[in-house]
C-alpha cells in the first residue's frame, strides 16, 4: 500500500501539472462556494483537484437520496450536513485542503460576514431569486470580490450551448441562460457538470491572469 | 437611445423599473448593470435611463 502523500510531495506533483508558479497562486487563494448541490459540489471538487489553497462552503442543507443523482456526495453520507459530506470527499481528495464551513443560508445581511476573505465567489443556488439576491449584494458590498454566477442549465439540450460570458469587470456568468429546471424535464449530472466546470475554470483563468472569457 | 443587452432602445427617460415591467422582467429574479456598474435594488424605481446609457439585464433562470 502507497505511504500517504506529505504536504510536499503533493504540491511538487501538482506543480508538475501546471507550473510552480501558478501552483502558487492556486494554493494561496480563497475561493467561497455558495450551495452546495449540483454546481457547487462539483465546482469544488474541480478547485480542490486543482491545488486551490482554501474553500468555503456554505450551504444550510442535508444529502438527500435524490442528490445522488448530480451531487458530489455518497449513499452512505444520506442525512448529513452538505458541509460536512463534502468537507470530508474533498479531505480525501486534497488532504491539506484549508476549509471554512458555513452550515446556513446566506442572506442580503450576511454576504460581507461569510464572503469577505473571498478572492472568488461562486454562485451555485438552485433559485432564481437566491441567484439575483447573491448577486446583487456581492456586487453591491463586495465589489474588490470576481463573482462567477450560473444561470440555465437544465434539460437535455446541447452541450454546446453551455457558455461563459462577462458580464462587467468582475462579474461572469455561465450556463445558457435559458433553460429553467421548472421547464424542462430536469437537470442532468452532465449539463450540471459542464457548468460547474465552466465556472471552476473560470476561476482558475482569473487566478492565472486571463480575465477574458 | 440606449444600449439594453446589447441591443439599441429608445428607452431614454424611462426608469429601470418600468422598463423592467414593460419589458416583463421580475425584478426579483434579475441583476441589472448600468454603464458596469450594478444598481442597487432599492433605485430601481429611481434610477433613469440617459442617451447613451449601456444597460445589462441579467435575469436568472433556476437549476443548479
Amino acid at each position: 500500500m502507497n505511504p500517504f502523500p506529505t504536504k510536499e510531495e503533493l504540491s511538487a506533483a501538482l506543480a508538475a501539472r501546471c507550473t510552480k508558479q501558478l501552483q502558487g497562486k492556486l494554493q494561496s487563494s480563497v475561493i467561497a462556494v455558495c450551495g452546495l448541490g449540483g454546481l457547487g459540489s462539483n465546482i469544488a471538487v474541480c478547485l480542490a483537484r486543482a491545488g486551490i489553497g482554501k474553500l468555503i462552503l456554505i450551504d444550510f442543507d442535508r444529502v438527500d437520496i435524490s442528490n445522488l443523482h448530480r451531487q458530489q456526495y455518497k449513499a452512505s453520507q444520506i442525512g448529513m450536513y452538505k458541509t460536512e459530506a463534502l468537507a470530508a470527499n474533498l479531505l480525501e481528495i486534497s488532504p491539506y485542503l484549508n476549509l471554512t464551513l458555513h452550515p446556513a443560508q446566506i442572506q442580503k445581511e450576511n454576504i460581507s460576514l461569510l464572503l469577505s476573505d473571498a478572492d472568488i465567489i461562486c454562485e451555485a443556488f438552485d433559485r432564481a431569486e437566491m441567484k439575483a439576491m447573491l448577486v446583487n449584494g456581492v456586487l453591491e458590498d463586495l465589489p474588490d470580490a470576481y463573482l462567477i454566477a450560473a444561470s440555465g442549465m437544465a434539460g437535455l439540450g446541447s452541450g454546446n450551448e453551455i457558455k461563459t460570458k462577462k458580464i462587467s469587470d468582475h462579474f461572469y456568468l455561465c450556463g445558457d441562460g435559458k433553460s429553467d429546471v421548472a421547464d424542462t424535464p430536469g437537470l442532468l449530472s452532465s449539463r450540471v457538470m459542464l457548468c460547474a466546470a465552466h465556472q471552476a475554470h473560470m476561476a482558475l483563468r482569473i487566478l492565472a491572469g486571463q480575465f477574458d472569457c | 437611445m440606449v444600449t439594453i443587452n446589447g441591443i439599441q432602445n429608445d428607452a431614454g427617460g424611462e426608469t429601470l423599473l418600468e422598463y423592467l415591467t414593460r419589458a416583463g422582467y421580475d425584478p426579483e429574479q434579475v441583476a441589472v448593470e448600468q454603464n458596469e456598474k450594478i444598481v442597487p435594488k432599492s433605485q430601481y424605481d429611481q434610477t433613469i435611463f440617459a442617451d447613451g446609457d449601456v444597460i445589462e439585464v441579467v435575469s436568472f433562470v433556476g437549476g443548479g
